[in-house]
C-alpha cells in the first residue's frame, strides 16, 4: 500500500565494502544517470541493495500489516456489493505483497527472512496501519487519503532505477488508483446520506488526514537517507514536495465532499499557488513509529499469531513435498 | 408449491453467502500469502454467486426485493443454509476438511443445475460450477498434504473430518422442495449425487491416509431455519450497519 522508509535511521553501515572501488561506483552512478536500470544479476553497491531491501521490504510488510485494518470491517461491510469490493482490495494487498517479496529476493533475501525480521521487530511497515478503523467511513477514508497518499510515493518508483521493484511498482499503482477511487465514493455516498453518515465522513476524515500526511515521512531538513537515495534514482522527488503535492490535490475534493479539513492554519497562497498548511504534530509521528501507536501490538501480534498458528501447515507441506520428491527418485 | 424455485434459489444463495463470510472471517489469519490470496479469491466467488442467486430470488418473488434485502433484512431463522457453512471456522485444516466435504457435494449438484430447465438457474449454475471446481482441486490437494504431512497434521485434520462428517448428511436427505424441483425442472437427483459424493470422497481420503468416521449421527435442520447457536452471531455481526442505520444507502 505503501513507502516510508527511505527516510528511516538503520542500524547497517551505508558505507561502501571493501570491493567497491571508485571506479566501479562511478561506473554505477554513470549507468544510474543514463537512466539504465539496474537488473539483478547487475553489479550494485552494497548500500543501493541494502537500501532496497530496507525499502522493498518494509513496503510488503505494509500490504501484508495494511489487510489488518481493512479486513476489520470484511464481514461488517454493509452491501453485497460493498463487502466484494473491499474483500477485492484486500486480496489485491495480499497480492502486492507476493510480488514486493519477490522483488526483494531480487536482491539475495529469503521471504522467510523478510518474514523473519518483521515478527522480531527489526523491519518495519508503514505507521499508518497504526491507527483503528472504527467506523465504516474509515474504509472510505484509507482508501481515498492513505491510499491517495500511497499513489503520490509510489508513481514516481515506477521510474526507480532499480527494475524489478520498477516493473512491480507499474502493476501495484494501477490497483492503487482503483483503490483510491473506490475509498473516494464510499466517502461521496456518505456525503449525500443521512446527518450521521456525514457525521461519520467527518470524523473518519478528522481521525486520517494527519497521519496521512505524516505518510511522506520527515520533512527535507531532517529526512536522513533522502540525499543518497535521490542520487540513486530510487528516489525522484523530496518528501515535503510530495506532501505538499497531496494537500494541493486533496483539499478541493474534500471540499467537494463537503469535509472541512481539520487545520485551521489551512489557506490557499495565491503568490505560490499551492495550499499552506498547519505544523504536524511530529511527535506523534515518532510516538507511533516507537511502537506507542493505537494498534502497533495488535497488529504485530495478530501477524505473529497467525505466522505461529500456520507453522504446523508449512511444516506438514514440507514434510510432504520430501515424501513426494523421495518417491519419484 | 408455486414458491418452490424461490426458496431453492435461496437456500443456494444463504449457503454461498454464509460460507463466504466465514472464509472472510480468514482473512489476514492464513499461514502463508499464497493461501491468503486463494482463500480471499474463493469468497469473492461465493460472494459473487449469492449476489447472483440473491438477484434471481428477488425477480423471482416479484416484491421488488434486492440482493441486500436477503442479505441483510432477514433474520437468523430466515436463513436456509446448509449448517456446514455456519460452524466457526476452527484451523486451516478445519477450513480445509469443510470446503473438501461441503464441495465435493456442491460441485455435483451444481454440474445437475446446469442442466436443469429453469434456463436462469442454469445459467448461474454453468458459471458456479467452472469456479467451484477450481476450488475443490485445490482443497482435494491441501487435504491430501496434511493427511499425508506430519505425523501432527494427519492427527488434526483426522479430528477435523471426524467433526465436520455429521454435518455431510443433509446434502442428501432432501425434502418436499428438492422433490418439486427434480419434477418439475428437472432437478438434481440427490441419491445419485450421493453415491457419486461417497466414491469420490472415498478415493481423496484413501490418497490423504484418512479414514471417514463410522456409525456418525447426522445432523439436520438449516433448509427449516434451525442453526447452531453460533449462527445469530454471524447474521448480527453481517447486519450491524443496515440494522443500525435503517433506510440508508451505502
Amino acid at each position: 500500500m505503501y513507502t516510508q522508509g527511505l527516510d528511516q535511521k538503520t542500524k547497517t553501515s551505508d558505507k561502501p565494502g571493501p570491493l567497491e572501488g571508485p571506479e566501479q561506483l562511478a561506473e554505477f552512478q554513470a549507468r544510474v544517470d543514463a537512466e539504465e536500470k539496474i537488473e539483478a544479476k547487475d553489479w550494485m553497491p552494497e548500500a543501493y541493495r541494502r537500501t532496497l531491501v530496507r525499502q522493498i521490504s518494509q513496503h510488503a510488510h505494509s500490504e501484508i500489516i495494511g489487510m489488518q485494518p481493512e479486513g476489520n470491517w470484511l464481514t461488517r461491510a454493509p452491501s453485497l456489493k460493498r463487502k466484494a469490493i473491499l474483500l477485492a482490495k484486500v486480496q489485491d494487498e495480499a497480492g502486492h505483497g507476493l510480488y514486493l517479496y519477490s522483488a526483494g529476493e531480487t536482491l539475495g533475501v529469503s521471504r522467510d527472512q523478510m518474514v523473519a525480521d518483521l515478527l522480531a521487530g527489526r523491519a518495519k511497515y508503514s505507521s499508518i496501519f497504526n491507527y483503528p478503523t472504527l467506523t465504516w467511513a474509515d474504509i472510505g477514508a484509507i482508501g481515498w487519503l492513505v491510499d491517495g497518499a500511497a499513489i503520490m510515493n509510489q508513481i514516481p518508483l515506477c521510474r526507480c532505477s532499480y527494475g524489478p521493484y520498477a516493473r512491480a511498482m507499474v502493476r501495484i499503482c494501477k490497483e492503487e488508483s482503483f483503490h483510491q477511487r473506490q475509498g473516494f465514493e464510499i466517502m461521496l455516498e456518505l456525503s449525500k446520506g443521512t446527518d450521521a453518515q456525514k457525521e461519520m465522513a467527518q470524523d473518519a476524515f478528522n481521525r486520517w488526514w494527519w497521519p496521512s500526511l505524516m505518510m511522506f515521512g520527515p520533512g527535507d531538513k531532517d529526512s536522513k537517507h533522502s540525499a543518497q537515495s535521490m542520487a540513486w534514482k530510487i528516489k525522484r522527488f523530496s518528501n515535503d514536495e510530495l506532501r505538499q503535492k497531496f494537500v494541493d490535490v486533496t483539499v478541493p475534493q474534500a471540499q467537494f465532499l463537503g469535509l472541512r479539513v481539520p487545520d485551521d492554519d489551512l489557506h490557499y497562497n495565491d503568490e505560490t499557488g499551492h495550499y499552506d498548511f498547519g505544523e504536524i504534530d511530529w511527535q506523534e509521528f515518532l510516538d507511533v513509529l516507537a511502537g506507542n501507536g493505537p494498534c502497533n501490538r495488535q497488529r504485530m501480534a495478530q501477524r505473529t499469531r497467525a505466522h505461529e498458528d500456520g507453522q504446523w501447515v508449512r511444516d506438514a507441506a514440507r514434510a510432504y513435498a520430501a515424501r513426494q520428491r523421495a518417491k519419484a527418485a | 408449491m408455486s414458491d418452490a424455485l424461490l426458496r431453492y434459489v435461496l437456500r443456494l444463495g444463504d449457503t454461498a453467502l454464509v460460507t463466504a463470510q466465514r472464509m472472510i472471517e480468514r482473512v489476514a489469519g492464513e499461514p502463508e500469502l499464497e493461501e491468503e490470496l486463494a482463500n480471499a479469491n474463493f469468497a469473492l466467488d461465493y460472494i459473487g454467486q449469492a449476489r447472483m442467486l440473491y438477484t434471481y430470488a428477488g425477480e423471482l418473488d416479484g416484491n421488488g426485493a434486492d440482493e441486500d434485502h436477503f442479505a441483510f433484512r432477514r433474520d437468523a431463522q430466515q436463513f436456509r443454509n446448509l449448517l456446514i457453512a455456519e460452524q466457526p471456522n476452527g484451523h486451516f485444516g478445519d477450513a480445509i476438511v469443510r470446503q473438501f466435504l461441503f464441495e465435493s457435494f456442491y460441485v455435483l449438484l451444481l454440474n445437475a443445475l446446469a442442466q436443469c430447465s429453469d434456463a436462469r438457474l442454469a445459467e448461474i449454475a454453468v458459471r458456479a460450477e467452472k469456479e467451484v471446481r477450481y476450488h475443490l482441486r485445490y482443497a482435494m490437494q491441501w487435504l491430501v498434504r496434511l493427511g499425508d504431512g506430519t505425523e501432527e497434521s494427519h492427527a488434526r485434520v483426522q479430528a477435523s473430518l471426524d467433526e465436520f462428517w455429521r454435518y455431510t448428511g443433509e446434502f442428501f436427505t432432501g425434502d418436499d422442495v428438492d422433490a418439486h424441483l427434480r419434477r418439475e425442472y428437472a432437478g438434481p437427483d440427490l441419491t445419485a449425487i450421493a453415491e457419486e459424493w461417497r466414491k469420490n470422497v472415498a478415493a481423496v481420503l484413501a490418497e490423504a491416509t484418512l479414514t471417514a468416521p463410522a456409525d456418525v449421527h447426522m445432523v439436520d435442520g438449516g433448509r427449516a431455519g434451525r442453526h447452531s447457536e453460533h449462527f445469530g452471531f454471524l447474521v448480527a455481526e453481517m447486519q450491524h450497519l443496515q440494522r443500525s442505520y435503517p433506510g440508508a444507502s451505502w
